[in-house]
């Protein structure tokens, strides 16, 4: 064995081959804008099953609370003008609603599936770019379909309903236009953390005992300020434990946005929505790297 | 790249100035104190194809991984191309291509997207991936499946495919791993010509197998590795012939195997050294003729029953099992 060579301890000083081409910042940034654009061409490709997915949810909603409970004579918000306005509470509600789920169907189920089964995010992370920077791609990308989806669900959530009822929507545009990217992002956020921490087996986990409490408590069907008569002793309970959920910041935040009615004070809206934005960002972004880098 | 330094077969250790990978003393520990790479130093030279030998768990897959930013050394350095992989990676990944164990294939995208969308995270211009894409799918001859989706493929394809969106960006050093495991034997032979003529052209190739025909009809040069460390280094000719022996023999027999080998070590002409492997003897010989008919007269004499013998000249696997004393297979 003596011909054998081992490799002898020879310290490291300098190597020559080809060189990068591009500094790492430039090499970068242009990796993130065509890994979005990777995402929006996979978006444009599904746009048949994206259209009904986030269609259907919304207008089942309105369809119910709207118009067929108005039709059997159930109707939710009182009658008359007062249906009417829970009209406008509820349609603020659904946008929001949308939006959250854009960030679990865009962002975290796919990458519940990329880490447990298909692998391919381990190619994107190869792009030459930080690994943070492919999950704020991620993020960025079910962002945008939170947007897409706010802009289908909204006049399809406005119409739908019994000719009895008169939608008053009032549009305030500054919140509008401030609350939508930032509760996109927020909700996308979300969605990186969720799929980052949970397995393709731990899925209905997800949805049966986070996404519906959630969903059913984040003010869709209500407005947060009505739920002042809810209440143990003196304390309103419910309006307490629901601020634990980041949805209803986004319902009270669109409720401000598109209607004349009741709301969170927007002091509270955009900073709690910037806390959480900036929370489930950290927590995505480390839970990401945690799954691809070892 | 420089074509002199890697024409010869020359064993020498090499300086660090030519390299193209150099590690450092690198080491991986994984959490519960599981030592995968243990102070490894290596040097590859530019565009030889450098192979990693050794059986699952000898810390090949977690030296690529640590060379190609993926899994954070405990300590040691790594340099590809000139860069710290450790502390400039997303600036190392523009020279780094890479061709994983799995199958990491974009399923959203088709065949010809695949590689046009490689090229983009690159950065490439729409019109030059575009002929990048193009020029990929005639090389590795998939032009008829451009539209197909990457679900479709048959398990060579998608590997020829991997291996093509691994150099769209041309890079400078691409890593396999495993490349052939689970490739049937037809694509595994398509998959060594294609990296038979990138050889010289294009990058230095860095290969992890355990597979020793891969190994030494594929590498210019290569390291065997066991337990996270190298232990032996040279062509693969070289390491055959660094056994000693020209001849070795597998001896089958009921009885006393360790009596048996230091019997066959005695009687048989140029007997360098015996030891039982897995159930067998190997008996290496060196310029001894007529080795079967001694083989067969000492095992009688010594009341040994053969019932099974042959001979082989000495491969990577002798190296192995003379390096380690167990089979690679195991």
């Amino acid at each position: 064995m003596d011909r054998i060579v081992t490799i002898p301890h020879t310290p490291v000083t300098k190597c020559q081959a080809p060189r990068p081409t591009r500094s790492a910042s430039s090499a970068s940034w242009i990796a993130f804008r065509a890994l979005l654009l990777r995402d929006l061409v996979v978006l444009r490709k599904n746009l048949g099953a994206f259209i009904p997915r986030t269609v259907l949810q919304p207008f089942l909603l309105v369809f119910i609370f709207l118009y067929v409970f108005p039709k059997i004579g159930t109707s939710v918000g009182g009658s008359g003008a007062a249906e009417s306005g829970f009209a406008a509470v509820l349609i603020a509600g659904t946008v929001g609603l949308s939006i959250m789920f854009q960030g679990i169907q865009a962002v975290a189920l796919p990458m519940v599936q990329e880490f447990g089964y298909t692998k391919e995010i381990e190619d994107r992370v190869l792009a030459p770019l930080p690994v943070w920077m492919v999950a704020v791609g991620k993020v960025a990308a079910g962002a945008i379909q939170g947007l897409i989806a706010a802009a289908i669900v909204f006049p399809v959530a406005a119409v739908v309903h019994v000719k009895e009822i008169q939608v008053h929507l009032t549009v305030h545009w500054p919140i509008l236009l401030t609350m939508l990217p930032l509760a996109c992002v927020m909700c996308a956020a979300l969605g990186l953390t969720f799929g980052t921490r949970f397995d393709p087996r731990q899925v209905p986990v997800l949805f049966g005992i986070i996404i519906l409490p959630m969903t059913f408590l984040g003010g869709t069907y209500y407005a947060w300020t009505t739920l002042a008569p809810v209440k143990v002793g003196a304390w309103s309970w419910l309006q307490t434990v629901v601020l634990a959920n980041p949805l209803i910041y986004v319902t009270e935040g669109f409720r401000a946005a598109l209607t004349g009615s009741p709301h969170m004070h927007l002091y509270a809206v955009y900073p709690v929505m910037t806390g959480f934005c900036a929370l489930f960002m950290w927590l995505g972004i480390k839970g990401f790297r945690k799954r691809v880098l070892s | 790249m420089d074509e002199d330094t890697h024409s010869g077969s020359d064993t020498g250790a090499l300086g660090p100035s030519e390299a193209v990978i150099c590690c450092e003393r690198l080491t991986k520990v994984y959490p519960g104190d599981i030592l995968a790479v243990d102070r490894l130093d290596l040097a590859v030279r530019p565009g030889e194809i450098f192979g990693l030998l050794g059986p699952n768990g000898a810390g090949k897959t977690t030296t690529a991984g640590m060379l190609t930013t993926r899994i954070i050394p405990t300590s040691g350095k790594a340099i590809v191309a000139g860069i710290d992989v450790v502390r400039h990676p997303a600036l190392a990944k523009q020279v780094l291509g890479v061709v994983p164990q799995t199958n990491t294939l974009d399923r959203s995208l088709n065949v010809w997207e695949n590689l046009y969308f490689h090229g983009r995270f690159f950065g490439m211009g729409a019109k030059e991936a575009r002929a990048a894409a193009d020029a990929g799918l005639v090389t590795f001859r998939l032009t008829e499946r451009a539209k197909a989706p990457v679900m479709a493929l048959s398990g060579g394809m998608a590997q020829r495919l991997m291996v093509a969106r691994a150099i769209v960006h041309r890079p400078s050093v691409l890593f396999l791993d495993e490349p052939t495991a689970g490739l049937d034997p037809q694509s595994r032979i398509a998959l060594w010509e294609i990296l038979g003529k990138l050889h010289g052209e294009g990058p230095t190739i860095f290969v992890s197998t355990h597979n020793m025909e891969e190994a030494d009809s594929l590498c210019d040069r290569l390291a065997i590795m066991d337990h996270g460390r190298i232990l032996a280094l040279d062509t693969p000719e070289g390491l055959k012939a660094s056994v000693g022996a020209d001849t070795i023999v597998s001896v089958t027999a009921a009885g006393d195997m360790a009596a048996l080998s230091r019997l066959l070590e005695e009687r048989v002409d140029g007997a360098l050294r015996a030891q039982p492997v897995g159930g067998a003897i190997q008996l290496h010989v060196k310029g001894a003729t007529g080795v079967l008919p001694q083989v067969v007269t000492a095992a009688e004499r010594g009341g040994f029953t053969i019932t099974d013998l042959s001979i082989a000249e000495p491969s990577l696997e002798t190296v192995f099992i003379s390096l380690t004393g167990k089979d690679l297979r195991d």
